[in-house]
């Protein structure tokens, strides 16, 4: 066994942006293949969307008011951009299993004993997820087109507006993946990640303009609706679908629901992954 | 000049527990350093502290000749961890594992690919190197855990409890790659429940308990210490104890305890296997026909009930002694 202490070759880590760039990709690269591997949690994650898409189309779908309308159609373009946006929450339990599973295998113990940056395990797995979140929201598109959903139904719309509705998706989804980190991070095992990565998404993801018109809400909880981070984004992918039910009520966020989305992920992205990076650098299995 | 890895006065509590207790350590360059202790003795939190894992509450540390609370990062870069709370990714192959701390060890992804490959013939997982880590076993595992630790070649190592829970042939293997290491120049702090391991491995042993370093010297000074050796034996037939008794008295250095149910003979002893051969001869000549001689070496429980007057609780419930019972 060769022990003799050689010149390492160590790469240029000079600049502690491009150092945590490397290694944020080099730890992305490594869920991914992970997940490669699992496949199983991938085609899990895809069944409770499309699960959802088919169960609310067809079960609510004749008995939801959207506006004025009732027809099933309405509400099928009006549910898919709840779907879309509730989809892309649910990669937070996935993150915070992920990371409790790290912890608990002592993973991140090895990570953190690694002259490496700080944040990047965590960025690392959350840029894996993202990916993970843009195959789902691909396969889930997809079978909302089958079911007949058709963005610009009521009106026209361009490949840009759709794009730019995707991307905002994507980015509550990123966002939410750090929520997810954090949860991660501080419970003892993956199993309470994965519950305590879920629960709480139920009153985010159903206290909002996702499945139901605002406008049939009692005020205070209409109220509470339209504040909600996760209803900006969800507004603001009806309004560039231009998919109809969209809120008309006087809330800030509903009025300018793409900034007020782009600002709420942001705003999330930024407090917990502070929170997260901090929490990570006092880790203990 | 402090030694490789150095501590002094380690504090760490976690709420009312003082996991340390104001630990020193001093491990000369090149040398290896067995920390002893049952579980809880506060081992693997030394470890920790020393690792940059975790942040003592006071006292001062310095690996490979930096301050570990200051400046972190540059201590990551010149030590290894493995064992008890060092992993693998079981869904990576050993080739991906050791790529990825490669490169997460700063070095080249060339350069990486290279060194994985070298390490995965050293540590024989040549043949299971594009295999998932799922697939091996526990000593397969841990063999590619300890070559994670070796990626950059570092010149202090820490390894907690690098054997627990592997059957003795792997056991035996690890101990030869860890021989290997350290004659190469390696400084190693080893952590383990068995005073046989740190026995084979270790320069210096020191003894911990409830997060103090209650003995330190090299094993034969602690067993000095402990009382040293003793003479056991087992005669076959129960008229022959009297005489066995009265040869051991002869060669004893204290009393001589029978315990007739299993015609068992102990007297502790100082002389080693020539005195051990001196009682077989004389207890021959005598006519004594004996089921079981042997000089028996004081165990970790011994050390620990010599040190503190209390028995290790924990390890004594560790498998070794499960493998005693079978024996």
């Amino acid at each position: 066994m060769s022990t003799v202490t050689e010149a390492v070759p160590v790469a240029a880590h000079g600049n502690p942006v491009s150092r945590s760039v490397r290694d944020s990709l080099i730890v992305a690269r490594r869920n991914l293949i992970r997940m490669s591997r699992i496949p199983e949690m991938l085609i899990f994650g895809l069944i409770q969307p499309i699960m959802f898409v088919v169960l609310f189309t067809y079960v609510f779908g004749g008995s939801m008011k959207i506006g004025a309308s009732t027809s099933a159609l309405d509400y099928k373009n009006f549910l898919m951009a709840g779907i879309f946006a509730q989809t892309v929450t649910f990669a937070t339990a996935g993150s915070g299993a992920g990371i409790a599973d790290d912890m608990h295998k002592g993973l991140i113990d090895r990570f953190r004993s690694l002259p490496m940056a700080r944040g990047a395990v965590l960025t690392g797995r959350t840029l894996a997820d993202l990916v993970q979140t843009a195959l789902t929201l691909l396969v889930l598109a997809v079978v909302a087109l089958l079911v007949g959903w058709r963005a610009g139904s009521d009106g026209a719309t361009n490949p840009g507006k759709i794009l730019a509705a995707f991307g905002l998706l994507l980015l509550l989804g990123y966002a939410f993946t750090w929520i997810g980190a954090l949860i991660g991070l501080s419970v003892r095992t993956p199993e309470a990640a994965t519950s305590g990565g879920l629960i709480w998404l139920f009153p985010v993801t159903f206290l909002s303009n996702a499945f139901v018109d605002t406008g049939n809400m009692t005020p205070w909880l209409r109220h509470i609706a339209e504040w909600n981070p996760f209803s900006a984004t969800v507004q603001a992918t009806r309004v560039l679908f231009a998919n109809p039910g969209q809120s008309d009520s006087g809330a800030w966020p509903m009025e300018h629901p793409v900034w007020a989305s782009l600002i709420y992920s942001v705003l999330i992205i930024l407090v917990f992954r502070t929170l997260a990076v901090r929490k990570y650098r006092s880790a203990t299995a | 000049m402090p030694g490789a890895i150095y501590a002094e006065g380690l504090v760490k509590t976690f709420g009312d527990v003082r996991a340390l207790d104001g630990v020193d350590l001093d491990v000369p360059e090149g040398t290896v350093l067995g920390l002893l202790g049952p579980n809880g003795a506060g081992k693997t939190t030394a470890v920790r502290c020393l690792t940059t894992l975790l942040r003592p509450d006071s006292g001062k540390a310095v690996v490979a000749g930096v301050d570990v609370l200051r400046h972190p990062d540059a201590v990551r870069r010149s030590i290894g961890l493995s064992g008890q709370f060092a992993a693998v990714d079981e869904y990576l192959t050993g080739r991906e594992n050791l790529r990825m701390v490669g490169q997460l060890y700063q070095m080249r992804a060339k350069a990486a690919k290279a060194r994985a490959a070298e390490l995965l013939d050293q540590f024989n997982l040549a043949d299971a190197a594009d295999r998932p880590a799922k697939t091996y076993s526990g000593g397969m595992r841990r063999r590619l855990d300890l070559a994670a630790a070796l990626v950059v070649s570092p010149p202090v190592m820490f390894m907690d409890e690098p054997t627990t829970g592997l059957d003795p042939r792997n056991r035996q293997q690890l101990w030869e790659v860890i021989k290997q290491l350290v004659l190469g120049g390696t400084t190693l702090l080893l952590t383990t429940q068995y005073l046989e391991e740190a026995d084979h491995l270790a320069h210096d042993i020191a003894v911990v308990d409830h997060g103090r370093v209650i003995a330190k010297g090299t094993s034969d000074q602690l067993k000095a210490r402990t009382g040293g050796e003793r003479v056991e034996v087992v005669v076959h037939e129960r008229e022959h104890i009297a005489t066995a008794a009265e040869v051991l008295r002869g060669f004893g250095k204290g009393e001589t305890t029978v315990e007739e149910h299993i015609r068992k003979l102990t007297v502790p002893v100082t002389g080693g296997a020539k005195l051990l051969a001196e009682v077989i001869r004389e207890l021959d000549a005598r006519g004594i026909e004996m089921d079981d001689v042997g000089l028996r070496r004081p165990t970790l429980d011994d050390v620990f009930l010599s040190l503190t007057g209390h028995a290790a609780e924990a390890a004594g419930q560790g498998e070794q002694n499960g493998k005693e019972a079978v024996k």
